[in-house]
């Protein structure tokens, strides 16, 4: 078997290296964009010859042309792949659910640093997909639209002056774009403040979801937060929307930190050292607590309390523990017992890793 | 009971889902229920077509009684993809871009629920795509020019923007070809 050094070198991602700006707070941005083929069915009419088509044309097209940005691009297709190794695609957050089990023909087109994908017959003929680290949705979007023209450079996309891009959803319309970044706000969520946030930022016309879990509930204390409108505002416009948004979160969620850590150090030391200690010694895991407890230590780390361990760690065994990765790294399927000790001792060896260094 | 997708849970949800008069019962527990969000209810994701649809079907109930209605709202069908309006208010999605043309008088109030009260779009213009809009918008323009210069009878006029018709017409070709 793979050594676990070796497996978590290979597995992640360098939007899960916790090294873009405002880092401890924003785990990655991520900017997309639905595109479709000009005078070609949407894949959910599409014929099967017709998807095929759409396959050759991102074979024939894009993975033979390296980017000047991103290289050259990997076409995986979805029929080719087994099962788990989808599963650990989606849990990278590169592909959708739907494309991994719903998709006809469907296939992504990778960068080798996986901060490129573009998914091909989804729900869209193309979603380009640029996920990059901490906070950096300029980047994101100047990144995006380098790969939006440079696929126009090779055909043309279905474009109306008056409803722009044309995506199978209306809720996609115009833009085609879906700027998003995953926060973590544990101290706001402690400080009961996330539910009166939380509809202040509906109202600002984003939307805001945990990433684990559901709403306020949010497992682990993440969140991601989306634009909802693509129609009527420009690429520049909704992206500096949701900035503003997430800055002032940035600077209330630090200050809620400030606070805890004034007001009550003793009690937030026990918190995150009791979980730092259950997450060293358990046996056996559910991700539910998993994630819980990574979100603790995470804040430990961010507050200075614990000092012992790097930060990027909630980022990648948050993704590691996921049942995909589990099972590629046991190199079998696994019952949910069997995730729940490997999961378990993973976190365990992880984190002796660290003891090393 | 067990759960009928892991077998290893107990079930904690049943229910019974009925298309087209095929019964279909289901068993399942909260964790399956969660990773198949979109197929059954009671779960947490709740799909956005599902939410959708509801929206989509914009006219009043009121009109909806009028005889023949029903008849009219379905024969509305996109000919490129066969789609009909009443599909697309079922499932959400539009099958091609074609479909924004044949149901464009009924996208309006559509979009602006969806997109808070925009029906227009504000962003990026496609560089090819975007150079030829703006000829035909120019001839449209002149053609429009060149039917008043005949209609006074002022045709040599209407045959210099006549000549310029073709010049674009040529570029926009020439382009398509290159």
């Amino acid at each position: 078997m793979m050594s676990l050094q070796n497996f978590i070198s290979e597995a992640i991602s360098p939007w899960m290296k916790n090294e873009g700006p405002d880092a401890d707070i924003v785990l990655s941005s991520r900017i997309r964009l639905a595109r479709n083929i000009d005078n070609t069915p949407f894949p959910i009419t599409a014929s099967k010859e017709k998807h095929e088509e759409i396959i050759e044309i991102a074979r024939s097209k894009f993975s033979k042309h390296s980017h000047k940005r991103f290289g050259t691009l990997e076409l995986l297709k979805m029929d080719d792949m087994k099962k788990n190794e989808k599963r650990v695609l989606v849990e990278k957050h590169l592909i959708s659910p739907n494309l991994s089990d719903e998709s006809k023909a469907g296939a992504v087109l990778l960068s080798e640093d996986e901060s490129l994908s573009i998914m091909v017959n989804e729900e869209d003929h193309f979603r380009i997909q640029v996920l990059l680290s901490g906070f950096q949705l300029d980047h994101g979007l100047r990144y995006a639209n380098e790969i939006d023209d440079w696929m126009e450079d090779r055909l043309d996309f279905a474009f109306e002056e008056k409803r722009g891009y044309l995506t199978s959803c209306p809720t996609n319309v115009g833009t085609g774009l879906r700027a998003s970044v995953m926060m973590h706000l544990p101290a706001l969520v402690i400080t009961r403040q996330m539910n009166r946030i939380l509809p202040a930022i509906n109202q600002l016309g984003l939307v805001v979801r945990g990433i684990y879990g559901e709403g306020s509930e949010a497992l682990g204390n993440l969140f991601q937060i989306s634009n909802q409108m693509t129609l009527g505002k420009s690429e520049d416009d909704i992206v500096d929307d949701l900035r503003s948004v997430v800055v002032q979160l940035i600077q209330q969620e630090r200050a809620a930190r400030e606070t805890l850590l004034q007001q009550s150090k003793l009690q937030m030391e026990d918190r995150v050292y009791r979980s730092y200690g259950i997450l060293s010694y358990s046996r056996t895991m559910e991700s539910k607590e998993a994630t819980q407890r990574l979100s603790d230590v995470r804040l430990g780390i961010d507050m200075g309390l614990i000092t012992d361990i790097s930060g990027s760690i909630l980022n990648e065994l948050m993704i590691l523990t996921q049942p995909g990765f589990l099972q590629q790294y046991a190199g079998e399927i696994l019952s949910s017992e069997q995730r729940d000790q490997r999961r378990a001792t993973l976190i365990r060896e992880r984190l002796k890793l660290e003891e090393n260094n | 009971m067990l759960c009928q997708e892991c077998q290893e849970r107990q079930a904690t949800l049943h229910f019974t889902k009925i298309i087209n008069g095929e019964k279909t019962e289901f068993h399942i527990c909260d964790v399956c229920a969660k990773d198949k969000g979109e197929y059954f209810p009671g779960s947490n994701s709740f799909s956005i077509h599902q939410l959708l649809s509801g929206l989509l079907d914009v006219d009043h109930p009121v009109s909806k009684a009028n005889e023949g209605f029903a008849q009219q709202k379905a024969q509305l069908r996109c000919s490129s993809c066969g789609m009909t309006y009443q599909q697309f208010a079922d499932i959400g999605r539009f099958g091609c871009s074609n479909c924004y043309k044949r149901f464009n008088e009924k996208l309006d109030p559509i979009f602006k629920r969806i997109h808070s009260g925009n029906a227009k779009h504000a962003g990026k213009i496609p560089k090819r795509k975007g150079k030829d809009l703006h000829i035909h918008k120019e001839i449209r323009r002149l053609k429009e020019q060149m039917q008043q210069y005949i209609s006074k009878e002022e045709f040599e006029q209407a045959a210099e923007i006549r000549d310029e018709i073709r010049s674009l017409e040529k570029k926009l070709n020439e382009k398509r070809e290159g």
